[in-house]
């Protein structure tokens, strides 16, 4: 079955405290943040503190090994954390949702395993216990002689109107969940997200819009002498890239998406939502992820020959070492004035987040930093 | 229609008990080659179905061998569907797509609709109605025979060109531009050729069994009257007539695009890839109510036979189809939530989707409330029966899941939605199909199956589907995409389990060929009404086989 004994009493145990968390927050974690995102943070992954649940209570309460060291990102470089088994990529024979690691994502999953996975293990359940009563109790050997009875009014109108009710109550977190997804809050950080046959595309477009070519990592045993090849450190099989989309935590980003030549789709399942990435058509989702760390997808909409080889990785870093790499990849911290157009950032005079090295650096560059990065 | 001449034979004959001259057949070719009669026409359709059944089931084991590990195993072999050796590693992953793309249009468009529609459909409607035929028979023989070269052309097309490699390799969507610009070469082109013939054959198909239900029912017998399969072939046939059309103006579109220089759904041209999209959907979703409704009507059927009960709750069966028939047509976007839609247009489709778990609540409980107070038996028809209740409830609480829009961001294209699908249709519609094929199995060929057989079939068939598709949930619950043939290691467990079941399946289904064999040939002569006071419908008051022409007299319905 779905669950086993023991994930079943978990499950209504997480019921009731989920049920509890969305009478009293109305359940909008979204609507929670927006006054907060609206003033210039400070630099640090402390806003997400903020909300009930922190970065690292949820590192803590994944089961098994929750590796406390998610900010070796200081150490090994920006771009090439290591990964840690278990978030941010399947788990070995998991039979469960991937750890969620957004607001959204977490209201989205505690919706899926404490209600809907429940009512289909309860439903699936009654009508199994009911169909094997009947088949039990009104076999022929129990029962030679048949009932004539063919109507029962009341009993049609309560089996019409009780699932009615059942979906009543689906509906209404649903539509929370819909309204939440929908509601972004002002955006701090902007990736536009481009799939190509068959690797992706990320530009910056706030920060000087240069541009990361991200690639399938291949086995040792695929490439070539002397080019590179995956290694643990890059990620699991399939999933590593050889550049990887750089994202800072507890900041709001928008992705914009779009293709350039036939339909993909662009998905991280630690941040729940998945969009198409359409020709012709810009689509828009935000994320904004609580913890630093990296989190692995794939392209999930047929593509051609390549579809099951073109993965995303995201690496979620401290805004500090956001800017560091921002700089480091020829673009322009936001707030930071790019030296040689002055007038052309007027009305986001926000504070500059980001460290003074920053903008010193900024100005060695010129004022467009595009295709710095294009590489394979 | 029965000639004079032809009753006052039959009566004459009647005290020999056969009707001989009713049986009076035509030589070979022109009775299996020019059929006008209904019942060979729905033989043909049933063996149609059985071979791309076995070839579109050949092709979903080439790809569980496949999936049962990471890496590449067997694309770089050649297979008879795309055949030639895949020469480059794009090539094979191209072959990848190829067999998806096959499985799903045969399953879909060459196993099951022939299946229910055309052969049971085509078998029962009249003889359930008490009607002597179809009301085209010329039309009913096109019918079927446009099926053959829409199969020949979507085989063919694995020989030919489709871009990276040989074949179509866009899925059984066909989304634009992916078979537009990202598809060169004729294959696409033949598969879209091929759903022309197959749409046309349906479209044809159901403009003959309208006119059949409304204008050929046996004196008495109303509508409120006709056995449930014949209510679900109507809705269905409806449904075939309203959604048709619009996938064969899709696709024109596809071609056009493809091949004169329109641009419907290029963004280049001022298209939008979208409406494809939309298009494609207002057809696809209709679709799946066409391919489970029949089973819908089947099962009541059965259900009734085995509990020697009347179906309960005859008008809200008969009408839980119908509402499910006009639903199923306003809420095809649920297919496309992450396409970039509004907010308020995915809560209108979360909130139509989820309703239509209503009626389909409704057929649930009445088939369990005819079962109750029965006096039931558990032939093998009944037992996939009772099976089907049973996972397509389960394949319908995982729709509800993914009827929330909000949801369904994570779900879509998962692996999830395979075993959502498979539960309702592979578990579903194919269950139905084989619980109809051993209830009339006696009746179309005159001898019983094998009861031990068949009981064997079924379990051995009830445990390898299940193993196949339930931990499909879990792999998409993890993340693994669809529609790919290589996969990261932490997937490895559930695809070779989810191989394992296919296994125990095709042993199944060996038993299954084993069964229709030795009864064709070993088989005890099946009574008139071999299953008792359940079976009610005129089918079981005829011979078995039934006489090539039957009702010269109408039967009267009281």
């Amino acid at each position: 079955m779905l669950l086993s004994p023991t994930q079943v009493t978990g499950v209504r145990m997480k019921l009731i405290a989920w049920a509890i968390a969305l009478a009293a927050a109305g359940l909008s974690p979204a609507a929670a943040q927006t006054p907060q995102a609206a003033q210039p943070q400070p630099a640090v992954t402390a806003p997400a503190s903020a909300q009930p649940q922190s970065p690292e209570g949820a590192a803590a309460s994944t089961p098994g090994k929750a590796n406390p060291s998610a900010v070796t990102t200081t150490e090994t470089g920006v771009g090439q954390a290591l990964p840690e088994t278990q978030i941010g990529m399947p788990v070995k024979a998991g039979t469960g949702l991937q750890e969620q690691v957004t607001d959204v994502g977490r209201f989205a999953a505690g919706f899926h395993n404490n209600w809907l996975l429940l009512l289909c293990v309860v439903i699936s359940l009654f009508v199994l216990g009911l169909l094997g009563f009947t088949m039990l109790r009104f076999r022929r050997g129990a029962n030679p002689t048949p009932s004539r009875t063919s109507h029962n009014t009341a009993l049609e109108v309560v089996w019409t109107l009780v699932p009615v009710l059942i979906l009543v109550a689906i509906a209404i977190p649903s539509m929370r969940l819909l309204k939440t997804q929908y509601t972004p809050p002002p955006a701090d950080v902007t990736v536009k997200v481009t799939g190509n046959q068959w690797f992706w595309t990320y530009s910056y477009p706030d920060n000087g819009g240069f541009e990361i070519v991200s690639n399938q990592l291949k086995e040792q045993k695929d490439v070539k002498p002397g080019e590179r090849f995956r290694t643990d450190k890059d990620g699991p099989p399939m999933l590593a890239v050889d550049e990887r989309m750089v994202i800072p935590a507890g900041k709001v980003v928008k992705f914009l998406v779009t293709s350039n030549d036939v339909i993909h789709a662009f998905w991280v399942p630690a941040f729940w939502s998945k969009i198409d990435a359409n020709p012709g058509q810009v689509n828009q989702i935000w994320v904004k992820v609580d913890r630093p760390g990296v989190y692995f997808g794939q392209c999930t909409e047929l593509c051609g020959a390549r579809h099951g080889y073109m993965p995303t990785a995201v690496e979620v870093v401290s805004p500090e070492q956001f800017d560091a790499w921002i700089v480091s990849k020829g673009g322009t911290p936001k707030g930071a004035k790019p030296a040689a157009t002055p007038a052309a950032a007027p009305a986001t005079a926000e504070p500059a987040a980001a460290t003074p090295a920053v903008a010193s650096s900024a100005e060695a560059q010129p004022a467009t930093n595009q295709a710095v990065t294009a590489q394979n | 229609m029965a000639t004079t001449a032809d009753t006052m034979k039959l009566k004459a004959h009647e005290a020999h008990g056969a009707h001989h001259d009713a049986d009076h057949k035509p030589g070979f070719f022109v009775r299996w080659f020019m059929s006008t009669n209904h019942k060979d026409i729905g033989t043909l359709y049933l063996i149609f179905a059985i071979v791309a059944g076995i070839i579109g089931g050949s092709i979903s084991g080439i790809m569980r061998m496949e999936l049962m590990h990471p890496g590449i195993q067997y694309l770089n072999h050649a297979w008879p569907i795309g055949a030639g050796t895949a020469a480059g590693f794009d090539e094979q992953l191209h072959h990848w797509n190829v067999l998806i793309t096959a499985h799903g249009l045969i399953m879909v468009f060459f196993m099951v609709m022939p299946a229910m529609i055309g052969g049971f459909g085509n078998w029962f409607v009249p003889l359930m109605i008490g009607a002597p035929d179809m009301a085209f028979p010329r039309m009913n023989n096109i019918s079927f025979w446009l099926l053959i070269p829409a199969f020949l052309l979507l085989l063919g097309s694995t020989f030919v060109s489709g871009g990276t490699g040989l074949g179509a390799g866009t899925g059984w969507t066909v989304y634009a531009p992916l078979s537009t610009s990202g598809s060169a070469g004729p294959a696409v082109d033949m598969a879209i050729f091929s759903l022309h013939l197959a749409g046309a054959s349906s479209i044809l198909g159901a403009i003959n069994f309208i006119t059949t239900i409304f204008n050929m029912r046996a004196p008495g017998m109303t509508l409120h009257k006709m056995p449930l399969f014949v209510w679900s072939i109507l809705v269905t046939v409806f449904l075939l007539l309203l959604a048709l059309p619009v996938l064969a103006g899709a696709i024109t579109m596809l071609l056009t695009d493809r091949n004169f220089g329109t641009s419907f759904f290029d963004p280049a041209g001022g298209g939008n890839p979208v409406l494809y999209q939309h298009l494609f959907w207002f057809f696809g979703h209709p679709e799946v109510y066409i391919m489970i409704l029949p089973g819908f009507g089947m099962i009541s059927q059965i259900i009734a036979t085995f509990s020697r009960k009347p179906v309960f709750g005859y008008l809200g069966m008969a009408y839980a189809m119908v509402a499910i028939g006009v639903v199923g047509f306003v809420v095809w976007a649920h297919h496309m939530f992450t396409v970039g839609l509004t907010m308020e247009t995915k809560m209108y489709f979360t909130a139509a989707t989820m309703i239509i778990a209503v009626p389909t609540g409704v057929k649930i409980f009445s088939w369990i409330a005819t079962m109750w107070g029965g006096s039931i038996t558990f032939e093998t028809p009944m037992l996939w029966a009772v099976g089907f209740i049973f996972l397509f409830t389960v394949g319908g609480v995982t729709g509800v899941v993914l009827a929330n829009g909000g949801v369904d961001n994570y779900m879509h294209d998962t692996y999830y939605v395979v075993a959502h699908f498979h539960y309702v249709l592979s578990l579903g519609a194919v269950f139905s199909i084989f619980a109809g094929f051993y209830y009339w199995f006696p009746k179309m060929s005159g001898k019983m199956y094998n009861e031990l057989l068949g009981k064997l079939h079924f379990f051995v068939m009830f445990i390898g589907v299940n193993l196949i598709f339930f931990p499909q949930h879990f792999l998409g619950l993890d993340g693994m995409p669809r529609r790919i043939p290589d996969y990261t290691p932490a997937f490895e467990k559930w695809n070779e389990v989810s191989t394992y079941g296919y296994m125990v399946m095709a042993a199944g289904m060996v038993i299954f060929f084993v069964n229709i064999g030795w009864s064709l040939f070993a088989g005890k002569k099946a009574p008139d009404n071999p299953w008792g006071e359940g079976a009610t419908t005129l089918e079981w008051t005829l011979s078995s086989p039934p006489p090539f022409h039957q009702f010269s007299t109408l039967p009267k319905i009281s």
